[in-house]
């Protein structure tokens, strides 16, 4: 029986908060990998932005589509040096205290010759008229198998104590 | 500890095709996950999905989409083949669209059956979630897929996984 939706490993934030949360060392042993992120950033802005073995560059573009409690709304980048929306929104220092983002994130075939895609589902409460939720697709224009996944805030400063985000492998044999 | 999450049937098609079905699935888990990463042999297609070769007028479906500039929303019904995105179309760009569906309850014979997708096409389109019904009431034992006006290209992956409730 394949082992398959075992945790490789996660990361917990501790007192003073970090400014990645980062899987390096990723096995080349399972088919698909999931990414579950639960955080909050010091920062008033911004969302949960993803860079791959370490790399930064021009080969990274995404698609958002995003409702904000008043409309739905779209936006995209492309020759960028990070999956601007690969972890999706990210509760804000001006959000609701003690609330934390859930973000799901889904990377196919990471060991794959191809280029990689991600696929990210997202929420972002807020107890305020404005609160977030986003479905995000993103491309690394790369071949190279996928070793190391890095997370951060877009908005600079760091994550805050409690946050955390968990690496799953999903193997299809 | 139930077994959940489990591999039930995957491909990786080795020339191109115009249809690509996973059968014999097991009535033995809750739901199916279906994970697909399709090429199209032509710019682009559609991605059709079809349950146990049901046609008629028999599936309908309702989607939200972000192109990258603008928010939309539509729908289709009595459609011969449900769809997995209506805009996130395949590509022939090698791992730039990804599906992630989902069905529920797919074993049972008494309701329809219904499916969320979420269709990403991050090299031009945009970004999408799809909900579909499929208006018969049997155990779905086999999950078909077509490209409009194309062929999968060699490279297309599918697979499908069985989540168990207990």
């Amino acid at each position: 029986m394949a082992n398959t939706f075992i945790k490789i490993a996660s990361v917990a934030v501790g007192a003073g908060g970090a400014a990645t949360m980062v899987f390096s060392s990723i096995p080349a042993t399972y088919t698909d990998l999931v990414v579950k992120v639960s955080a909050r950033s010091t920062s008033s802005s911004g969302d949960c932005q993803i860079v791959l073995n370490g790399s930064g560059g021009t080969a990274y573009s995404g698609k958002l589509l995003y409702g904000d409690g008043a409309g739905a709304l779209s936006a995209s980048n492309s020759g960028v040096a990070q999956m601007s929306w690969g972890a999706g929104a990210i509760n804000r220092s001006t959000t609701t205290s003690s609330t934390f983002c859930n973000t799901d994130v889904y990377i196919p075939n990471y060991t794959s010759s191809n280029f990689k895609s991600v696929s990210t589902d997202s929420v972002e409460e807020n107890n305020a008229t404005q609160a977030y939720s986003q479905l995000a697709g993103s491309l690394w224009a790369n071949s190279a198998a996928i070793t190391s996944i890095t997370l951060s805030p877009s908005g600079g400063g760091n994550f805050v104590q409690y946050s955390t985000a968990t690496l799953y492998g999903i193997k299809n044999s | 500890m139930p077994k959940t999450y489990e591999p039930i049937a995957t491909t990786t098609l080795g020339s191109a095709q115009s249809t690509v079905t996973l059968s014999s699935i097991p009535s033995t888990y809750t739901d199916l996950i279906i994970i697909s990463q399709p090429k199209s042999t032509a710019t682009e297609g559609i991605v059709y999905i079809q349950f146990n070769s049901i046609g008629g007028t028999s599936y309908s479906s309702t989607y939200v989409y972000g192109s990258g500039s603008s928010a939309s929303s539509g729908r289709r019904t009595n459609s011969g083949l449900g769809v997995i995105a209506e805009n996130a179309y395949a590509t022939s760009t090698a791992g730039a669209t990804t599906f992630v569906t989902q069905v529920f309850n797919y074993a049972n014979t008494t309701t329809f059956k219904t499916w969320l997708s979420r269709g990403n096409r991050t090299d031009s389109q945009g970004t999408e979630a799809m909900v579909g019904l499929c208006r018969d009431t049997s155990a779905i034992n086999s999950v078909s897929f077509a490209i409009g006006g194309t062929t999968f290209a060699a490279g297309s992956v599918f697979s499908i996984y069985g989540i168990k409730a207990a």
